[in-house]
């Protein structure tokens, strides 16, 4: 595997998918099926072959050398003049334990997305192409760590998206679409500002000797980097920093989706395809706190620590806001939708304690949360296909008609809930012990727990509606799950009962990382809030 | 004074080209009658033969202050270079143009104006004097009056050509007024003497002031920079589309050469060695700029919103570049300067490929209202690709070269501390992806039949669309090239 570009590869696998897929008429839609699915499941085959070589016990972080699978080059170099200095972005690809959890995730997403895309109704070679391009924006934005290219993957994604949940969705597509599109570019427009007042801020020295200004996130993470007059330099006594924070914090909330920016999320989920639905919720919802995992933690450590209270609020506010909104729901996807919400909140409370444990917790909350709601939406998609009907009161005694769809339903939601055994639980649970040990943000802790209870109710609430009590007469025509939509349940099942019972087989992959990000927020920011 | 006659080919050498291809393609159109191809040659040849000596020149000029009326140097020659490939864009446009086609008897007069156009902004991009600029602006504008009207089919044609007419006539009598304002105050019509004049004596500021506003009204009119826009929509709507691609981006890029040779001119005092441009302080030109350009933005933006005609939609687009390119003059400094080089190359190839593709699709259908785009995307696929490709660069997304002439706009002005004025800025992009978006709903998002019948694209129109999309992509994944070719052609003579 030594020399093999395995990140390009990885990554611009998809971009090869989506010519192949142009190139087959229209009519072959059986080869542009498979071509979709061969790309997608040799991205798993890909994402496994990284992760057994890699090297567990190397940090990355913060560290250049000891970043896994690199692969840098200069990709755009304009030679200084008297005016202007030596402009250069890299080419910069590599993963470290924070990233290597998110890369195995859009994998194995992407692959079960491709297969419950297989009934897509209308002009296949679209869809299928445009996910592709999607799916390489997904891989790009989790392996870059030049800033500039971070931004181009993360934009990247925004115009499929919009297409496939404008053309392929529900009855209101058009509005959800755009408003998707409308906020998360409102978002990217934040990022886009800070990461040019960071560009002007820090300089890197190039193995010549000469200092050039940088993309580089690493380098940007280093405070000796920065120098004594750019706006987001720490150096500078009125310096932009916790503007540019909150900015940089918004862009990514809006795509996580922190309250108050989370509007989009039930518009774009309900109106959404079932394949788009668990692409949103598996993937596309962990690149926001991805971005500040990797981007506004270690640039800001400073801010980070000063502002974390606030993080663990919104965190909190999530959770409990998203738990009541879903608990009033009638629609089952829009249920899961704001279950989403409420999941994501845990992620923002752990990352808020700054602990390795609760930062841990927060990724592996991310990693599982992506594979159980991909599942729940699935199981929507399956109701949805046969009864086309997503009203919750509308069912009732479904367990006796269709046995093994609801067996997978009750794995499902009992991992959403937390049940100890499934994956769920133990992100949850880091996430809490993280928290709780840190004593600024106990109390939100506390509160946040009440999650937990709420969480429980709405699904539980929903699993009896739907699947017990009195069966309703109408559904008696009910056909239980075939061997294509098993083939994506096992998997996912797999993976969640195999995480509930040894989680120490995703946090091993993490933990080095986690522990080195921790510890450097605890001393970058020191060393800063000490110097001020 | 009078320069001898190896000063006057260096000097004016791509001038003179067009000057002479003009004479040549009214012959050709004498000689061959009927056939119209000849014509259409001889206009693309010389327009060749223009851009060669254009490249050929560069190396070799320096900006020599000096008291004729033309000065030779690189960025006059960039904006030379915008021009010739925007015109031979429109020519490969035009000979797929149903409007133009149509009226086939008066072709030649077509190509002939068309050659007035060039030579009055050959002649913009480079004076330096005050008169010459007046003329030079006075023979753009006489050329794309009539070129307004061309077609005789439709009356809106008419009625945009007197509408672009009086509101030229009052733009360059207030152009004319300042022009003789500037010259009671300063006695000379150089703008290098003016120069001199302001930076040694003192100068009643408000008689200057309310001269410089006359004269930014002139420009402001040719570069459709809020207030002085309220001709574009209706005169972009009216003309034939080949003649509205071309006003929104050739005459607009003589306006902005012309706009910053007065400023670089006329108000400089130094140039710092970071690039920072310090003027005399004879007038506040970056406030006032920033104002307009913020102006432009946010009206265009805002009107465009609701548009149901593609072209006037696409006409406040411009004007919402205009005030992003405006902004970037503002910065006053050499990276300023290089992001509207850099933005004018996006913008012409983005906006010319819109504009062709709007073309093909009302040379099928007959109109331009928005709703003759619906299902455009499964109807004419290869078009439709382009036109969204088009449409995500004019938004300003990655990887397309739009973004590229955004994101220099935006470091320029961050690197000058502009933090707000960028924010406002950026908040126009979002603004701007509502409509352009739009446009793709109804291409993409209409309800249309299951099988749809597919609209015969000609191997041309794919070809010549195929000569912007690819570029628009290329430069936006690798602009080195793009960059480095600008920042060559920026110098300035430190007094």
């Amino acid at each position: 595997m030594e020399g093999m570009p395995i990140l390009s590869l990885i990554t611009f696998l998809p971009v090869l998918g989506m010519v192949i897929i142009l190139l087959l008429p229209s009519r072959n839609e059986a080869g542009i099926k498979y071509t979709a699915l061969g790309i997608t499941l040799l991205q798993v085959i890909l994402a496994v072959m990284m992760l057994s070589g890699f090297n567990y016990n190397l940090p990355g972080v913060t560290d250049e050398s000891t970043f896994q699978f690199v692969e840098k080059f200069r990709w755009i170099e304009i030679q200084e003049v008297s005016w202007l200095g030596t402009v250069k972005v890299d080419y910069f690809l590599g993963v470290d334990g924070i990233s290597m959890p998110m890369v195995l995730l859009t994998a194995i997403v992407s692959l079960i997305a491709v297969i419950s895309s297989w009934k897509i109704p209308k002009a296949i070679k679209g869809f299928f192409a445009l996910f592709l391009l999607l799916d390489t924006g997904m891989m790009g934005v989790f392996v870059a760590l030049d800033l500039f290219l971070f931004y181009i993957f993360w934009e990247l994604m925004l115009l499929p998206m919009y297409f496939l949940i404008g053309i392929w969705g529900g009855p209101r597509k058009e509005y959800a679409a755009i408003k998707f599109f409308i906020y998360t570019l409102l978002g990217s427009v934040f990022i886009l500002l800070v990461m040019i007042g960071l560009y002007f801020s820090a300089t890197e020295t190039l193995a010549d000797g000469s200092k050039v200004f940088t993309f580089n996130i690493i380098e940007l993470a280093n405070q000796a980097n920065y120098n004594s007059d750019g706006i987001l330099s720490p150096f500078n006594p009125q310096n932009w920093r916790y503007i540019a924070y909150i900015a940089l914090f918004v862009g990514f909330a809006i795509k996580i989706p922190m309250f108050p920016f989370h509007t989009w999320l039930p518009d774009a989920h309900v109106e959404a395809p079932t394949p788009i639905s668990v692409i949103l919720a598996g993937v596309l919802l962990k690149m926001g706190t991805y971005g500040i995992l990797r981007i506004a933690f270690p640039v800001f450590p400073e801010v980070t620590r000063e502002l974390m209270w606030y993080i663990a609020l919104f965190g909190m506010i999530n959770i409990i806001y998203g738990a009541f909104v879903a608990l009033s729901q009638k629609d089952f996807k829009k249920l899961i939708a704001y279950s989403s919400v409420s999941h994501m909140g845990y992620v923002l409370l752990g990352m808020a304690s700054l602990t390795s444990t609760g930062i841990n917790g927060a990724i592996l909350q991310m990693f599982n949360h992506g594979t159980i709601t991909a599942m729940l939406f699935l199981i929507v998609g399956v109701i949805y296909d046969r009864a086309h009907t997503r009203g919750i009161d509308d069912f009732g005694g479904l367990a006796t008609k269709l046995p093994v769809y609801t067996g997978f339903v009750t794995v499902a939601f009992f991992a959403a809930i937390g049940l100890p055994g499934l994956s769920g639980f133990v992100s949850e649970a880091l996430v809490f012990v993280g928290a709780f040990s840190v004593e600024s943000i106990r109390v939100v802790t506390v509160i946040s727990t009440l999650g937990i209870l709420l969480g429980a109710a709405y699904m539980l609430w929903t699993l009896q509606r739907i699947f017990f009590g009195k069966f309703n007469e109408k559904w008696e025509g009910l056909t239980d799950i075939d061997s294509r939509e098993m083939a994506m349940f096992i998997p996912l099942t797999i993976i969640i009962i195999f995480l509930g019972v040894y989680p120490s087989a995703m946090i091993d992959i993490m933990n080095t990382s986690v522990s080195a990000l921790a510890e450097f927020m605890n001393s970058a920011g020191n060393n800063l809030l000490g110097g001020m | 004074m009078i320069p001898n006659l190896s000063e006057i080919f260096s000097l004016t050498a791509p001038e003179i080209v067009i000057a002479v291809t003009l004479i040549l393609v009214v012959l050709v159109d004498l000689i061959w009658d009927k056939n119209k191809v000849p014509a259409m040659f001889t206009a693309a040849l010389g327009l060749i033969v223009a851009g060669v000596v254009i490249l050929n020149g560069m190396p070799e000029t320096g900006m020599i202050p000096n008291n004729y009326m033309v000065v030779s140097d690189k960025l006059g020659l960039y904006f030379k270079f915008i021009i010739v490939l925007t015109t031979l864009f429109i020519l490969l446009f035009t000979y797929d143009s149903k409007e133009i086609i149509e009226s086939h008897l008066r072709q030649g007069e077509y190509y002939a104006l068309v050659y007035g156009m060039v030579l009055g902004m050959f002649f913009l991009t480079s004076a330096v004097d005050l008169i010459l600029i007046y003329i030079a602006l006075e023979l753009l504008s006489l050329s794309s009056y009539v070129l307004a009207g061309f077609s005789d089919k439709e009356t809106r044609n008419s009625e945009a050509a007197v509408k672009y007419l009086i509101y030229g006539a009052i733009s360059s009598a207030f152009m004319l007024f300042g022009i003789s304002l500037i010259y009671g105050l300063t006695g000379t019509t150089n703008l290098y003497g003016v120069n001199e004049v302001l930076s040694t004596t003192v100068v009643n500021i408000y008689t200057l002031g309310f001269a410089v506003i006359l004269i930014i009204a002139g420009i402001g009119y040719k570069i459709s920079a809020v207030p002085f826009h309220f001709w574009t929509p209706d005169v972009y709507e009216g003309s034939p589309i080949t003649i509205t691609a071309y006003l929104s981006v050739a005459s607009k890029a003589a306006g902005f050469a012309l706009l910053i040779r007065f400023v670089s001119i006329t108000f400089i005092d130094h140039v710092k060695a970071d690039g920072e441009w310090i003027l005399n302080g004879a007038f506040d030109w970056q406030t006032i700029l920033i104002v307009l350009a913020l102006l432009t933005m946010t009206v265009g933006n805002l009107s465009a919103l609701w548009q149901k005609n593609i072209k006037r939609l696409l006409a406040y687009s411009s004007v919402a570049h205009a005030g992003y390119i405006l902004l970037g003059v503002a910065v006053l400094t050499n990276l300023g300067l290089v992001s509207v080089m850099i933005y004018f190359a996006v913008y012409m190839m983005m906006n010319l490929g819109a504009f062709y593709v709007v073309m093909l699709v009302a040379n099928k259908t007959g109109s331009e209202h928005i709703s003759q785009f619906d299902g455009i995307g499964y109807t004419m696929p290869y078009a439709g690709v382009a036109l969204t490709i088009f449409l995500v660069s004019l938004t300003g997304l990655p990887p397309t070269a739009g973004f590229i002439g955004k994101l220099y706009l935006f470091l320029a002005l961050l690197d000058s501390n502009m933090l707000m004025v960028a924010f406002i800025a950026l908040l126009n992009t979002v603004i701007s992806l509502y409509y352009y978006v739009r446009i793709l709903k109804h291409m993409y998002l209409k309800n249309v039949a299951e099988m749809p019948e597919k609209i015969e694209t000609r191997g041309y129109s794919t070809v010549v669309l195929s000569l912007l999309v690819v570029p628009v992509l290329f430069f936006g994944i690798y602009w080195t090239p793009l960059i480095d070719f600008a920042k060559y052609c920026v110098e300035f003579v430190i007094k």
